[in-house]
């Protein structure tokens, strides 16, 4: 369905550190190529690489063999190009800023004006639904709401690859679900590509195109399964016999790997 | 004011994860290191700058007092005689600090055991530390002085005045530092408040006792040398220093030795406290 | 505390009253209590005078001497004050380098690290010889030594605190050092820098006392506590430690008001 040159390309990607037992081979000869505007989740067992995957697109980590291309570029040139917006599991807000000062950080970083900033931080705060939260300190938000500025924040300088951690993992299951409806609405009014990496299967299911499994020791590529439920999805996706075919499918092949 | 020492005291342990892996690997090189670079400076500074042996003396000389002999060459050595009243402020201090620390121990305890009580004691127990004690020393010491109570009393008690605050505080603190859901679990087990004590929270604890025992005890050092300072005092390094003060001008050596003396003190008590801590709390609490 | 303090915006004057009222009152109430106690115990028990003087005699020396006790009080004051300065100036400023150079927190820490063990106030007689037993200066040096160190370490630690989540964050916007060093670690740290404040404002009253007790003029605080102490006037000496304490707590509470307006977030997700 889509054959655009890819906006990530990963070729034979070998990730190895020194662990206290000699050398772990963290990530080996993974390859993987993601279309612009796709939706991919990275999904496995803890030690299987996935994060470590994640990181090393975002240039958070280098890579031992391999090589990493984003739009043609090193991951470290996209970075000083700001190709990239970030969302991990904590929402890393900085207590001392208000959260449309905390949305405006990436733009302050970047130079940009003070109207400008005001213009787009009002505008991403309500694309995540916080306009009248704007003055309010971030440990006065309940922590769906900091992970939606965290969202806003990583948006804010219209990235266009968005990197996200289990950012929903420390949630409450149904705070989780309308979260994931929520991402997909703010990802469908945007051209972001998206990273996600999660434990979760459903999650994975639910808001990807391509489901990568990833199994450990060492961590690599077991299956990429397409999702082709339609968009856009909402509760009614969850209930579809479809979905819970996908979901058995990425399910036997996490356990087989 | 005091809550903050404790403050400072419970986020200790975040220092020494911080700062010993970063030490731990060279720190017996920093040490040679900061010996040979400390011995380079003052002696490199004597010369350069022409420091007479009143404001500068040599390291040699200084060391070299503890091998005189005292009273022009008759009595016994200077290191000896220093030695002894060090130890004299170490009786005081540590009768203080153990005095203090089961006083505070204790209270921490009632207070577990009875917030009614805790909520009535407590506001006092912080607002004993509005008075400074260290400024109130000297009247301390006078005070039991005409009530003629052993002279190394007073010392003692202000050394356990000012232990007993940061214990208390510290242990209250840690008997509550049980870990989530640690309380209903020994209560499922129909454990009896002994043993919820004895298993749980004493051991639960422990390194906050100890975080506050380390501020405690130089505390009490330096409670027991501010005691030692008002005139009649007999004993203790803080008369030492005093008396090398006044005979500076003819023996400087004598006052840097000295002040050595109360700053190894210092240090050894210190060091004690985190070597006892070691053996009984052991590596994971640092961790 | 924070939740009566969040809601007195929304309050009437009265209301305000009565909430101020509840907050305070009790401690105004043990504190009268506890004079009155003191009053009479040692009226009833014939407790000499010392040991402790009644209350009433130590406010009548304090009205009488009120001034000069003032005088006194800010001579030693001052001598806090400065060191406070210097000593605090440099502890966040070293802190801040060795953040940047390494090598300077290897050098220094272990030092920061021993000095809670060592009594610094020994060193008061040494630092006399240097500076001058009876002048300011030396007690300034003494007072500067003592807030250094718990500075120094503080400010560091806080420097270091943003997690690792946070720095790479402005690792991914392609934030220069400089950046990341004043949006990041300096606002991040400003809690446990404006902690040593309150520790070293008494810790800095202390020290000037305590070293006044090696040596100084008459007209310092802690000259005059030993001194009158020594020649049995116990009232004024308690009258001249009710001075002190009234600074230290002055001084700190000072530094609670602006640790309020410097760290407006601090306090805000209380309410």
């Amino acid at each position: 369905m889509q054959r655009q040159p890819p906006v990530i390309a990963i070729d034979n990607l070998t990730k190895t550190y020194d662990g206290r037992a000699g050398q772990v081979v963290a990530l080996s000869n993974v390859s993987l190529e993601i279309s612009p505007g796709e939706f991919i989740s990275l999904i496995g067992p803890s030690g299987c690489g996935k994060s470590t995957l994640m990181r090393l697109i975002g240039d958070l980590t280098q890579p031992s063999t391999g090589s990493i291309t984003i739009k043609g570029k090193t991951p470290t040139r996209a970075r000083q190009d700001r190709d990239y917006g970030i969302v991990f599991q904590a929402p890393v807000l900085y207590d001392w800023r208000t959260v449309q000062r905390n949305v405006e950080l990436p733009l302050e970083i970047m130079g940009q004006g003070r109207s400008e900033r005001g213009r787009r931080s009002a505008e991403m705060l309500k694309l995540v639904g916080l306009s009248e939260f704007d003055q309010a300190y971030p440990r006065q938000l309940s922590g769906g709401m900091q992970q939606r500025v965290a969202i806003a924040r990583a948006l804010v300088f219209a990235p266009s690859i968005l990197l996200m951690d289990e950012p929903f993992g420390a949630l409450d299951e149904l705070t989780r679900e309308r979260m994931q409806g929520e991402l997909l609405d703010i990802w469908a009014r945007t051209n972001a590509t998206v990273i996600f990496v999660t434990h979760s299967i459903p999650e994975a299911v639910f808001l990807s195109d391509r489901v990568v499994v990833m199994s450990p020791r060492p961590g690599r590529i077991e299956a990429i399964i397409p999702i082709d439920l339609p968009r856009p999805r909402d509760t009614l996706t969850r209930e579809d016999p479809h979905f819970f075919a996908l979901a058995t499918e990425v399910r036997e092949r996490l356990r087989h790997s | 004011m005091s809550d903050d020492l404790i403050l400072q005291g419970h986020d200790a342990p975040v220092i020494s994860r911080r700062v010993q892996p970063m030490l731990r690997d060279s720190r017996i090189f920093a040490v040679i290191v900061l010996i040979v670079v400390i011995i380079v400076l003052w002696e490199g500074a004597k010369l350069l700058f022409h420091l007479p042996d009143r404001k500068l003396p040599h390291i040699g000389s200084i060391l070299g007092e503890f091998a005189s002999r005292t009273q022009g060459g008759s009595g016994p050595f200077w290191g000896v005689l220093m030695l002894n009243n060090a130890a004299a402020t170490l009786g005081e201090a540590l009768t203080g600090f153990i005095l203090g620390g089961i006083l505070g121990c204790l209270l921490a305890v009632v207070f577990t055991a009875s917030p009614l009580l805790e909520r009535g004691l407590l506001p006092y127990v912080v607002g004993s530390q509005l008075v400074p004690i260290l400024a109130v020393a000297p009247m301390v010491v006078i005070g039991m002085g005409h009530l003629g109570a052993p002279d190394w009393l007073s010392k003692a008690i202000i050394a356990a005045y000012l232990t007993f605050f940061p214990v208390t505080i510290g242990m209250s603190r840690g008997l509550r530092a049980v870990p989530r859901d640690a309380l209903p679990l020994m209560r499922s087990y129909a454990a009896s408040g002994l043993q919820i004590f004895w298993k749980l929270r004493l051991p639960a604890s422990l390194p906050y006792l100890f975080t506050a025992l380390k501020i405690s005890a130089t505390a009490s050092i330096i409670g027991s040398i501010i005691g030692e300072l008002p005139v009649g005092a007999a004993r203790g390094i803080g008369v030492v220093v005093v008396n090398a003060a006044q005979y500076y001008n003819s023996r400087p050596q004598n006052l840097w030795a000295a002040v050595l003396v109360a700053s190894l003190l210092g240090l050894c008590f210190y060091g004690a406290v985190v070597l006892a801590e070691r053996l009984i709390v052991g590596p994971q609490a640092q961790a | 505390m924070a939740i009566a303090q969040a809601n007195l915006k929304h309050m009437s004057p009265a209301a305000r009253g009565r909430a101020f009222a509840w907050r305070w009152g009790p401690a105004l109430a043990t504190l009268l209590l506890v004079l009155v106690l003191w009053e009479a115990g040692v009226r009833f028990f014939h407790i000499a005078i010392y040991l402790l003087p009644p209350p009433s005699l130590i406010a009548a020396r304090l009205l009488e001497r009120g001034t000069f006790l003032l005088g006194i009080g800010l001579y030693t004051f001052e001598e806090a004050l400065f060191g406070f300065i210097i000593g605090c100036t440099l502890g966040a400023v070293v802190a801040v380098l060795s953040v940047r150079w390494r090598w300077i927190a290897h050098g220094l820490l272990p030092f920061a690290v021993a000095s809670n063990a060592v009594p610094i106030i020994a060193l008061a007689p040494l630092v006399g010889i240097w500076f001058g037993s009876t002048t300011q200066v030396s007690k300034i040096v003494i007072v500067a030594i003592m807030t250094f160190f718990p500075t120094l370490l503080n400010t560091h630690r806080g420097l270091l605190s943003p997690a690792p989540e946070a720095l790479e964050l402005m690792h991914s916007y392609a934030a220069t050092s400089t950046q990341s060093f004043l949006k990041l670690r300096v606002p991040a740290a400003l809690p446990f820098l404006f902690n040593a404040l309150k520790i070293s404002a008494t810790l800095s009253i202390i020290g000037a006392i305590v070293s006044e007790f090696f040596g100084g003029p008459l007209k310092a605080l802690g000259v005059y506590i030993t001194s009158q102490a020594g020649i049995g006037h116990y009232a004024e000496a308690w009258a001249a430690i009710v001075v002190a304490c009234g600074l230290g707590i002055a001084f700190y509470l000072v530094i609670v008001v602006a640790e309020r307006l410097v760290m407006p977030w601090q306090t805000a997700h209380e309410g």
